[in-house]
């Protein structure tokens, strides 16, 4: 494709999806936001799973290390 | 565009429970008709630009610990908002939910019909996301690439690329359709 197809392309792309300007939202969005924040409670985040894999594999390989853990707690 | 003070920021930053709620509902009007509007710009259905604008803000809401005050709230904001619409966009079934109002395009081409309008969108909803939004942002909004890359987290010259590949698809799609752009 040479730079005159793709001139014409970006052209045509503008002709049959025209910018959308500035669009409002219909509604304020704030009442459904609390709906999903009620619906959902925050996941713990990834690093915090991993950290507890890796707890969890180190107690498998070195299970003598259990008892210091929990004197830690 | 939109200023909120750093104690905002660093509140939302923090987590601190005590404060971090009425810092997120802050930041939540400040900034929930910048990133409809670009959500909008991506999808192009108002619908779904409002549950999209919801899904931003919520994973806005369990990333806070991420969020980097120096990098400033909106474009951190616009770049998860991108990442949403590109998981939306993946599960729509092509041709289905992109809006196509072909009927009165201002400055309308005379030399472009009204079906080879609706058959240039609809190829376009055909082409694979990562490529639509980089097409759409680049091409048909004219934004920089700059920004487009930004909100992508890829390079200037990986937009260039993608929105190169998605005309010349584009273009092969409507030449097996007898149409010759």
């Amino acid at each position: 494709m040479n730079s005159h197809e793709e001139d014409r392309m970006k052209q045509l792309l503008k002709q049959a999806l025209p910018p959308t300007g500035d669009p409002e939202p219909e509604r304020d969005l704030w009442p459904a936001m609390l709906q999903q924040l009620d619906a959902q409670p925050a996941a713990p985040p990834w690093f915090d799973w991993a950290l507890a894999g890796g707890l969890a594999v180190f107690a498998v390989v070195f299970p003598a290390s259990i008892p210091v853990f929990l004197y830690c707690l | 565009m939109q200023n909120e003070s750093s104690t905002v920021l660093d509140e939302f930053q923090r987590g601190d429970p005590a404060t971090f709620d009425d810092a997120f509902e802050t930041l939540f009007h400040l900034h929930q008709r910048t990133i409809f509007r670009w959500l909008m710009r991506i999808v192009r259905n108002p619908a779904a630009a409002e549950d999209l604008t919801v899904e931003t803000f919520w994973r806005i809401y369990r990333a806070h610990a991420r969020f980097d005050p120096a990098r400033g709230f909106e474009a951190w904001a616009r770049t998860i908002a991108t990442h949403a619409a590109l998981d939306w966009l993946r599960t729509q079934r092509s041709e289905t939910e992109l809006l196509i109002d072909v009927a009165a395009p201002p400055a309308s081409d005379p030399a472009i019909s009204a079906e080879i309008r609706v058959k240039t969108a609809k190829a376009f909803s055909r082409l694979p996301p990562k490529l639509r939004i980089a097409a759409v942002l680049a091409v048909v909004e004219e934004l920089p690439h700059k920004e487009v890359a930004a909100a992508l987290g890829i390079s200037v010259a990986a937009v260039k690329v993608r929105v190169f590949r998605a005309l010349r698809l584009l273009r092969k799609d409507l030449q097996q359709q007898g149409i010759t752009p």
